[in-house]
């Protein structure tokens, strides 16, 4: 049985979630490949290469896939897909996007962002937002996965696998990149960061998530907001942390001014410690906080910053 | 130019679910439905796209029991001129549902469709982009905003790492997110009028796919609950708690 792999980059650096959806490939069993598709992306290939229990890197590296679009990859996916049983991505952006493609050319069904393995076809997922947890069983030969990362712990990088070099160069001709607008950040990412401390609406404009930026900087977290922070324009959207934002589950995830609604919930519920700053007892937020603090967050946080 | 928008009748987003105590599956019983917010985001952008000029005609299509039929007026009343009802007593997994949407694009031939990008029920992510592939289409996933020009269209998708623009040649699939706009609510007068629209009913078996499962539910669970933590009177108690007892600061 094999298993392919597909690994989440930027073409200079491989995602850290990769590693954990190798781990979930393990818990499935089986030769584990990986596959690169990128362009000039010999960094993601070497750091690909040191990803433990991992048989072979395939790379596909060429113009056709340097943004990685889903018309294109899913055509590569599609190519190699004879060899394998399973085939898994993370559930990012990259993955959500071209996996179902995949699945459907395969005429298979996809099994969307697993949180557990029960055996080689049957994987645990979170359903309504996380409210309730369904155990399903694939009844199709070739299994299409995306795997929530946050889920899994990440595999050594002490391997050393064959890199072999595909030429296949795809280009479904149908769709082209136009521009990139990314947000910029001296902080660790989101998804990898082992404190997030999120503002939400409480947080009244842009310029006060400064407040958080000073106890970001002290414990080295990612900055994190709710929905109705995004909306309202006080943050970029890649900063979303909910059922359909990013999920995260840090060691520590700070949740200042954010009300705790089901769909913010079901992003953060699986951190370690929460820990939640809002005015409001009532708050649903209470509710799933270790530690509560019933304040104005405009007295708190600077407080907070100058005793940490 | 004709716009497709298929939309799925699920939950209220502010209702949380409950599980059966045989752990079957959730209990929806008595439980209140409405238009996926994302399917809801969806019919609006068609809307504006008319509104623009841009769009001709709206064909909204839902798949499911008679009861979608209600979500199906809703979109009217926001603005879709018909609709379908694709009928069927069974839950369809995405696969199955894109095919059937494969067969309404064949007869539609829609320059656009505009779908949520998944639906809070089922939490798949899926439909848009299987529809793409069995209709060879380019997707523009997760929009933050769509522009028509010309035989092309540019979405720009929120991505990971902050936005990402694609040109995609028409006709294209595109599937929604949050900020692509504000849907607004429906006016009395356009709920009445929206009765009188026509809405076509189709037997999903009728369509010649094999519609059966390709997984099975084996079980449904509720979450892990977390226990009630402690309230903190200050920050220097917050400070010592977590530095002390939960030890995840130093
Ligand atoms: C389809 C769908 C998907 C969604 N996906 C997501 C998602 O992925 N992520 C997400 O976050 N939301 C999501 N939402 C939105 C969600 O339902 C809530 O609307 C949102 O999370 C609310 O954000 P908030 O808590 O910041 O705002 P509010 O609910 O308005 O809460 C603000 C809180 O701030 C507190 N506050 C105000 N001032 C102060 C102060 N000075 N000091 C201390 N506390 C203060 C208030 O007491 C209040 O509790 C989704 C909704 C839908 C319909």
């Amino acid at each position: 049985m094999a298993i392919l792999v597909y690994v989440e980059h930027d073409n200079s650096e491989l995602k850290a979630d990769t590693l954990k959806t190798v781990a979930a490939a393990q818990a499935i069993g089986g030769d584990i490949d990986l596959l690169v598709a990128g362009h000039n992306c010999q960094a993601v290939v070497d750091a690909a290469a040191t990803v433990s229990g991992v048989n072979k890197v395939l790379v596909a590296d060429n113009a056709a896939y340097e943004h990685q679009l889903a018309e294109n990859v899913s055509a590569l996916v599609l190519e190699l897909a004879g060899d394998y049983e399973h085939i898994l991505s993370t559930a990012l952006s990259v993955g959500k996007n071209f996996m179902p493609r995949v699945a459907a050319l395969l005429d298979v069904a996809q099994v969307s962002d697993i949180i557990g393995v029960e055996s080689a076809d049957t994987f645990v997922r979170p359903i309504y937002a996380g409210n309730a947890i369904a155990t399903v069983q694939s009844l199709d030969t070739k299994k299409v996965i995306t795997v929530r990362a946050t889920a899994f712990d990440a595999v050594a990088t002490d391997g050393s696998a064959e890199v072999v070099a595909l030429s296949n160069a795809t280009d479904a001709g149908i769709s082209a990149h136009v521009s990139d607008e990314l947000t910029e950040s001296e902080r660790p990412d989101l998804g990898a960061a082992s404190v997030v401390i999120s503002g939400g609406r409480g947080m009244q404009n842009g310029d006060n998530f400064k407040l958080l930026e000073g106890i970001a900087d002290k414990l080295g977290a990612a900055i994190g907001a709710s929905r109705a922070a995004v909306d309202a324009g006080f943050v970029p959207n890649d900063m979303q942390v909910g059922q359909t934002g990013k999920i995260v589950a840090p060691d520590l995830y700070i949740a200042v001014g954010i009300s705790g609604a089901i769909q913010h919930l079901a992003g953060m519920k699986d951190s370690k410690i929460i820990v939640a700053i809002n005015k409001d007892p009532e708050a649903p937020i209470f509710q799933v906080a270790d530690y509560g603090l019933v304040a104005d967050l405009f007295d708190t946080l600077p407080e907070l910053e100058s005793k940490l | 130019m004709k716009v497709l928008v298929p939309i799925k009748r699920v939950i209220d987003y502010n209702v949380k679910v409950r599980v059966k105590p045989d752990n079957s599956d959730v209990d929806l019983t008595n439980v209140k439905m409405a238009i996926n917010p994302f399917c809801e985001i969806a019919v609006e952008e068609a809307v504006r796209l008319k509104e623009a000029g841009t769009a001709t005609e709206i064909v909204a299509v839902s798949i499911g029991d008679k009861k979608c039929q209600e979500q199906l007026r809703t979109a009217l009343a926001l603005g879709a001129d018909r609709a379908i009802q694709i009928e069927t007593e069974e839950t369809l997994d995405s696969l199955n549902i894109a095919k059937l949407l494969q067969k309404i694009v064949d007869e539609e031939q829609p320059g656009l469709v505009i779908l949520g990008k998944q639906s809070i029920d089922s939490d798949n992510n899926q439909t848009g982009q299987m529809l793409a592939a069995l209709t060879g289409m380019a997707q523009g996933t997760f929009a933050s905003e769509v522009k028509v020009d010309g035989d092309k269209v540019n979405v720009t998708r929120e991505v990971d790492g902050g936005l990402q623009t694609v040109a995609l040649n028409l006709p294209a699939i595109v599937t929604t997110d949050l900020r692509l706009n504000e849907p607004r609510y429906a006016k009395l007068p356009d709920i009445m009028k929206a009765k009188r629209k026509p809405l076509d009913v189709k037997a999903a078996g009728d369509f010649g796919i094999d519609l059966s499962p390709r997984a099975t539910l084996l079980k449904v669970a509720p979450p892990a609950e977390r226990s009630a933590g402690v309230v903190v009177e200050s920050v220097d108690e917050l400070v010592e708690k977590l530095k002390n007892e939960a030890k995840v600061i130093s």
